[in-house]
């Protein structure tokens, strides 16, 4: 008996499809065969072998980006149930226990160029960290001896920081972030922290105080405090939005007056 | 004569290509990086447990370069290459030392210092790591120091760019690549003087592996079908603790078990109570009592066979193919420096790992196999010649291979945190030699080579590509690949024997033609995955024909091979390198024998001090 309901349940998936950049969105809806522990991308892996839709068209297979499948690439990010997350740890059971329904809804990230299906452009999050230079400045790959020593304190903050993936999450669900200004957001001012706190690295930040104190930096930000809430990675964002716009403060003081401003 | 526009391409963004593009773009020759996914997302991110080298603490308590060598070559069956080898694990402190210098978080102890642990095939804590997510750590350190290379122009990355096919000039001297822009569908050539391979590892050709969705070996099969070499394919780690899962199987790192984690079974076949109601004196730690020496920490290839032999002998929990794998009476300290493992397993499988044994079972997740490279070995073979032309070059001259996907170092069973060593050791040290030899080494520069030589290499992948997508066959890539995930995984991975491998080149040759009968549901030019995926399947079912005749000729057992038909290591056959060609005409492979020399270490007897113990010890009162 039981047997039989496992073969004919099936998960709805509605999901929001474009083919190109420029060209106008559609909905398409899969029956996907239930199974125990079943994530979004098996799902996603299914519809690819099976792109048939419930109302019988044969359709493409849905694009979109993944690639370590166990949330530490960040790729596979997409808008799942109305809430940005990774399709790899979104789990069939879950989602249709939060909802109580067998319906899934995918679509991608809306602060992002989109590129095709549930595919979006994220090079922003990249140059951002290029323009906030964060990186230890090294002197080369040479042996010169071991880097600074650390408290497993200091340590431990740092490494909750260095987990971000650059995902997405925390912009998607940002009020002030949108696709076409120029706000850096909360993943890259927490890079900017991450850097600041080690000792080479701490030797940019004025550079990266400068950007931060101007257009699209930290002022912009309208704590809204929804980036820490949607953060797989539970990066203590809102701390680092803190701790930035702290250092800001004494950047902007010391600046005064030394003359610099 | 020396070149005056040098340039360098890497293929492959992962812990050795983003090393290489250091390396190379610091002693000021261009490099263009190219990568499937934004580099900051390559598999290396996968990688937890951690880095071995040697150390201060472990060197007092006499602990030695040399000892961390003499554990790779004897971890690895003696089928590595010692020179390299050797340097690896002398240059490995100092790698230490310059990732640290670059910001990566290492765990501290009290005092401030970098904290290690232990790991497997060792008896002395010489480990690195950053929580449970090492490799993340050292992929972003590195990713970082190549972005600033980027903002000073000196790395130009193309990511969303797939690698095509390695261009050759009249010579058959690498001159380039011929690569697919993912959006735009764009195919179209590359100039330089030469190409790094650093592409990482095949599981896909197993279907479900730890490893990453662009880990096809795809790169490595165009290269060995353009004439490269593949040195011992047939070896692929198979990691003893993983998830196994519907899409993939999802690493439990060896860390768990280095930090104080048990593996064991119910005494009592099909115990039906749940692992945490199980009373410590019901349990079996198999591992401990067949290897009193090393414990749970014995290599991947041996604890990968006791747990699978374990579960055939019906001792698997539930009377399946799973056991426990233990962290439960960790203090807590301990756990949170496991957090980031403990972390994926409860959210994938829904069970909390601090306070109940993990179910686990062993996953194909490392190819020790991969393109065959030389290297220029010291006088006394005591290391490399640094910044020599020839380290890790493969046989096509001026393109190297990198990192997993070079096949030199880790013999038939890689030892856990050794990977990412190697790959940022090939990236710094070997990237050295790259960047001597596209300045000193090239007769003509690539900026001279003719340009028909990249039209024609164009046009060969322009007019597969319209092959590909023309086809008005009736089968589905998906479906043929997991045929071919299944087939590999039944027959080529822990156990394998004369008719399982001769039978598995029967489905391979099967699905081949199935493959020539494609039919793609994605026709269209832009961004289309489906293209990308029936290509790389092609490619799959070229390397997995190697991975099984490999296997199929190897009549021994040595390291992560394992013939039920030829039990034990035979030195005198076969202390040998499988190297296997492709030959265009017959569309076929064929293997050839080259010895493995051993001049610094001779082969032993490897036991990991076991004994015999088929059935648990009687219950404790």
């Amino acid at each position: 008996m039981t047997a039989t309901t496992q073969e004919t349940r099936t998960i709805l998936f509605k999901i929001k499809r474009q083919t190109e950049p420029n060209s106008a969105p559609f909905w398409e809806e899969y029956a996907v065969p239930y199974k125990e522990n079943l994530n979004i991308i098996s799902c996603l892996n299914w519809i690819a072998a099976n792109p048939t839709t419930t109302s019988g068209v044969d359709s493409t297979p849905v694009a979109w980006d993944c690639n370590c499948l166990e949330e530490v690439c960040g790729a596979c990010t997409m808008v799942i149930n109305g809430r940005a997350r990774q399709s790899c740890s979104a789990l069939v059971d879950t989602l249709v226990k939060e909802t109580g329904a067998d319906t899934i809804t995918l679509e991608p990230m809306s602060k992002f160029p989109l590129v095709r299906d549930l595919v979006v452009n994220r090079q922003r999050m990249f140059k951002e960290l290029i323009r906030l230079k964060a990186w230890v400045p090294i002197d080369g790959t040479h042996a010169l001896g071991g880097g600074p020593k650390e408290s497993p304190e200091a340590q431990d903050t740092r490494y909750a920081l260095s987990r971000c993936m650059t995902c997405g999450c925390c912009l998607e669900a940002c009020p002030q972030f949108t696709i076409d200004n120029n706000f850096v957001g909360a993943q890259a001012i927490s890079q900017a922290r991450y850097f600041n706190m080690h000792k080479t690295g701490a030797v940019l930040a004025d550079e990266r105080m400068e950007e931060l104190e101007g257009p699209g930096g930290i002022t912009d930000c309208g704590n809204a405090q929804n980036c820490v809430k949607v953060c797989p990675k539970e990066i203590p964002l809102t701390e680092s939005i803190a701790a930035i716009g702290r250092q800001a403060t004494v950047h902007a003081i010391k600046s005064f007056f030394t003359g610099k401003k | 004569m020396a070149n005056a526009k040098p340039r360098v391409i890497v293929v492959g963004g992962g812990l050795a290509g983003l090393a290489a593009s250091v390396r190379i773009a610091e002693a000021g020759v261009p490099v263009d990086l190219f990568s499937m996914v934004p580099v900051k997302r390559s598999h290396s991110v996968c990688a937890q447990g951690g880095i071995n080298a040697c150390n201060e603490v472990a060197r007092q308590q006499g602990y030695s370069e040399w000892m961390h060598f003499d554990e790779t070559i004897y971890g690895g069956d003696f089928l590595n290459h010692q020179p390299p080898v050797y340097q690896m694990c002398y240059e490995a402190p100092k790698i230490i030392d310059l990732l640290d210098r670059m910001g990566v978080p290492f765990n501290r102890t009290a005092e401030g210092e970098r904290d290690l642990r232990m790991f497997g095939g060792s008896l002395y804590k010489r480990t690195h790591f950053a929580g449970a997510t090492t490799g993340q750590q050292l992929l972003y350190a590195l990713d970082e120091q190549t972005r600033r290379y980027e903002a000073e122009g000196k790395v130009k990355k193309y990511e969303f760019w797939e690698f095509l096919w390695p261009v050759l000039d009249d010579q058959g001297v690498c001159k380039g690549i011929v690569a697919q822009d993912m959006r735009t569908m764009q195919i179209r050539s590359y100039r330089a003087d030469a190409v790094i391979i650093a592409t990482g590892g095949c599981g896909l050709v197993y279907g479900k592996s730890t490893m990453s969705v662009i880990c096809t070996g795809g790169a490595a099969a165009r290269c060995f079908q353009a004439g490269a070499w593949l040195g011992n394919p047939e070896m692929i780690q198979v990691h003893p603790t993983a998830i196994p899962g519907e899409d993939k199987c999802r690493l439990m790192s060896e860390s768990a078990r280095g930090e104080g984690g048990r593996v064991w079974v119910p005494r009592q076949k099909n115990d039906p109570r749940k692992g945490i109601d199980i009373p410590e004196n019901e349990r079996w730690y198999f591992l401990e009592e067949k290897y009193p020496k090393y414990g749970n920490l014995v290599p991947r290839d041996i604890a990968t066979r006791e747990i699978f032999f374990i579960c055939q002998q019906g001792y698997g929990v539930g009377g399946g193919r799973q056991v426990y794998l233990d962290v439960s009476h960790l203090p807590e300290a301990t756990k949170k420096k496991l957090h980031g493992i403990l972390e994926i397993y409860e959210k994938f499988v829904g069970e909390d790992p601090k306070k109940a044994p993990m179910r686990i079972f062993p996953a194909v997740h490392y190819s020790m196999g991969g393109l065959y490279t030389d290297y220029e070995a010291a006088p006394d073979n005591k290391g490399l010649v640094q910044g020599a032309h020839g380290n890790m070059m493969t046989n096509i001259k001026g393109l190297y291979a990198f990192g997993e996907v070079n096949y030199n170092y880790h013999g038939a069973n890689r030892l856990g945190a050794n990977a990412l060593l190697n790959c940022i050791f090939d990236g710094l040290f070997c990237g050295l030699g790259v960047a001597n030899y596209v300045r000193d080494g090239v007769a003509t520069s690539s900026a001279d080579t003719q340009a028909s030589v990249y039209d024609r290499a164009v046009a060969q992948e322009e007019s597969r590509m319209k092959q590909l997508l023309s086809g008005h066959g009736t089968y589905n890539p998906y479906k043929i690949h997991e045929q071919l995930g299944n087939a590999m995984t039944d027959y080529a991975t822990v156990v394998r024997d004369e008719n399982g491998l001769k039978g598995l080149r029967g489905i391979i040759a099967e699905l081949r033609e199935q493959y020539r009968k494609l039919k793609l549901t994605d026709t269209g030019m832009w961004t289309n995955q489906n293209l990308s995926f029936a290509r790389a399947l092609g490619d799959m079912l070229i390397y997995a024909d190697a991975v099984a005749l490999g296997a199929l000729e190897r009549r021994e057992s040595r390291g992560a091979h394992y013939r039920s038909d030829y039990t034990e290591r035979d030195d005198s056959k076969f202390l040998k390198t499988t190297i296997a060609k492709w030959n265009p005409s017959s569309y076929s492979v064929s293997l050839e024998y080259a010895d493995v020399p051993t001049p610094l270490i001779q082969p032993r007897q490897r036991t990991y001090g076991k004994v015999d113990k088929k059935e648990p010890a009687a219950a404790k009162a």
